[in-house]
């Protein structure tokens, strides 16, 4: 179990002052001048060494996606964009680092900044998220009038500008080229990539994009070094993650845990176990809804990193753990995701915008059992047909959830076509 | 449907206050000389705190100030769902249904609303008072089910503690915001497992 003394997110749960004095007293805004002193590529290369790898769901090195900005700036401004439009269901970390440990995220943006050769920052919050946009800003205001952000920010002589954009309600804006779109002030569109933003980003400049918990990793590693960083998980999962333990247990919570802590581990130290007992698991999404589910005799080892999951088909996700006890009934679990993923298709692909209303007109018919037992393999069919065919990865976060279902569950979809043929129905009831 | 023509109807065209036209122009401070149409969102926003929700009016307004053309602003306001084209009620319940609230109860949330108010989702009181709609997930899953009731959240429902909500937002008593059952954050209810010792 990951140490206090191992926590970069120390005021998770707001037990104590969020704001400028409390988060000096953690550590944050340490010194921050001497780390930027160490200059851009040393930054860089710590990152890389670090294996910091995005904690938004993608897992790109967040060191290496830095390095592809370009080495200087040109006609074009360079921009840091953060994605906090968190909204993957089952996702509600940033959220709690932008509450109650925003100096964290503020700070590394002014890193991050330096790094990349940019002197504004745009943090993107989803809409939904006012007090959280209000902590925000608010620490924001706290750090210009330190002098920790502005002309000088840190006495490092660089400028940094942080400004908060809200969004208004649209998952698919936590997709990049999606996000930059919508701080243009249009439609939350993704488009194709490449050109990818560190060519080619907000406004046609340079950009680059990280989520929240990966950017406010950033200050702590590099004042504890990269090497404390591996240290902790294994070869190319390294570090810490905020795990979101929700749904069935007896006690949800956040937690920041060691990568490829066992699955079974993260939920009965840290959440109180399954409710009525490990036994009575059926089924957990170990990643937030867009990764396929474990059926519950896979999750005893499940080992809760990017390589761990990935080789038991599913994913880490954002790290959004979902816990379904026996008394699920699982099949409406997937179709309410599938509605989901319906509701928040952008409509722009033909495979996304067709097939996902589709996929969960059908999921609604499985849950029932008012289908055909062949119309599962069509049902598997569209999804495979769906995947890979889009700009966006939403089209294959919705196929996912469905075809992870059929591998695991395919009897009790057949249980309920069975069932519903054998009942006596209105019209064998009229005859 | 979206109000076309409030001025035929007898309303005067949307205008910013003069308070919200300070804010409108800092808004628009916030991005590049030239990139103003990156505040579309926020000033839909602000005309939506001003007026209730964003009519043809408000959004021919955003587009002045933006350099849009309208047809834009109506691509966007229509696009995001938290861009309201109707007046809700002063209580507007958003319920989320999605997975972790679901599992959670979310379906005791929506009935405690049919209940106490007589209200199905899409639907509002005949007083204004109240009108209640699904969401999808508003991020708050380890402390679901959660509805969001303005510019705040209220989690850690029961049928129980949503009926007791409901009826102090009636009565227009002062409502806990946040966690119902008094919950920290989102640390373990039953006692954190992680910081413990920072813990006041």
């Amino acid at each position: 179990m990951l140490q206090d003394k191992d926590r970069v997110f120390t005021n998770l749960y707001g037990f104590e002052d969020w704001h400028l004095a409390g988060a000096r007293a953690r550590g944050d805004w340490d010194n921050t001048k001497a780390l930027l002193d160490k200059g851009r590529e040393w930054i860089i290369e710590e990152m890389k060494a670090s294996g910091l790898r995005g904690r938004g769901g993608a897992g790109f090195s967040a060191g290496l996606k830095w390095s592809f900005m370009p080495k200087t700036v040109g006609e074009r401004p360079h921009y840091l964009l953060i994605n906090a439009d968190e909204g993957e269901p089952g996702t509600c970390k940033d959220r709690d680092i932008m509450r109650f440990d925003p100096h964290k995220l503020i700070e590394g943006c002014l890193v991050a900044g330096y790094a990349i050769n940019a002197h504004v920052a745009y943090i993107y919050i989803r809409g939904e998220f006012v007090q959280e946009a209000i902590h925000l800003q608010t620490a924001i205001d706290e750090a210009y009038e330190a002098g920790l952000l502005g002309d000088n920010a840190c006495g490092t002589g660089w400028k940094m500008d942080v400004y908060v954009h809200r969004g208004a309600g649209a998952y698919v804006c936590g997709e990049e080229t999606a996000l930059i779109q919508s701080l243009e002030g249009k439609k939350g569109q993704p488009r194709l990539k490449p050109p990818f933003p560190a060519g080619a980003g907000l406004y046609g400049c340079p950009s680059t994009v990280n989520n929240v918990e990966t950017i406010a990793n950033a200050p702590t590693i590099l004042r504890r070094g990269a090497s404390w960083y591996t240290s902790l998980g294994r070869e190319n999962n390294h570090g810490t993650k905020i795990f979101c333990i929700s749904g069935h247990v007896n006690q949800p919570c956040n937690v920041e845990e060691e990568m490829g802590i066992p699955l079974r581990e993260l939920i009965e130290k840290h959440a109180g176990g399954v409710r009525g007992g490990w036994d009575n698991l059926l089924a957990v999404i170990p990643g937030g809804a867009s990764v396929p589910l474990l059926p519950a005799a896979l999750c005893a080892d499940a080992r809760m990193d990017y390589d761990g999951l990935r080789e038991l088909r599913s994913g880490l996700g954002s790290g959004a753990v979902i816990v379904m006890d026996r008394s699920t009934d699982l099949v409406a679990a997937i179709a309410r995701l599938s509605r989901f993923f319906a509701h928040e298709s952008c409509g722009q692909c033909t495979p996304c915008r067709e097939g996902t209303p589709w996929i969960s007109k059908m999921m609604a018919r499985m849950v029932t059992g008012d289908a055909e037992p062949g119309e599962i393999d069509v049902l598997e069919d569209v999804t495979r047909r769906m995947e890979g065919r889009t700009i966006c990865a939403l089209a294959d976060a919705a196929a996912w959830p469905v075809q992870g279902l059929i591998r695991h569950f395919r009897p009790e979809l057949e249980r309920r076509i069975a069932a519903r043929k054998d009942a006596p129905s209105s019209s064998a009831a009229a005859q | 449907m979206i109000e076309t023509n409030t001025a035929a109807a007898g309303t005067a065209p949307f205008a910013f206050t003069p308070e919200n036209q300070a804010e409108a122009r800092s808004i628009l401070a916030r991005y590049p000389k030239g990139r103003e149409h990156s505040a579309a969102l926020p000033l839909l926003d602000l005309a939506q705190r001003q007026q209730g929700y964003v009519d043809r009016s408000a959004m021919e307004a955003v587009a002045g100030l933006t350099g849009l053309a309208p047809i834009r602003i109506l691509e966007v306001a229509t696009f995001y769902t938290m861009f309201r084209h109707a007046p809700v009620g002063e209580h507007h319940f958003e319920v989320c249904t999605n997975i972790s609230c679901w599992l959670r109860g979310s379906d005791e949330v929506l009935r405690a609303l049919r209940d106490e108010l007589g209200l199905d989702p899409g639907g509002k009181s005949d007083d204004g008072k109240f009108s209640v709609q699904e969401c999808e997930c508003l991020g708050a899953c380890v402390n679901a089910p959660a509805v969001r009731v303005g510019d705040h959240y209220f989690e850690d429902l029961t049928y129980d503690n949503t009926v007791a909500l409901i009826r102090k937002l009636r009565a227009g008593e002062k409502v806990v915001l946040g966690s119902q059952t008094g919950r920290v954050g989102s640390a373990n209810a039953a006692g954190a497992t992680a910081l413990a010792g920072r813990a006041s």
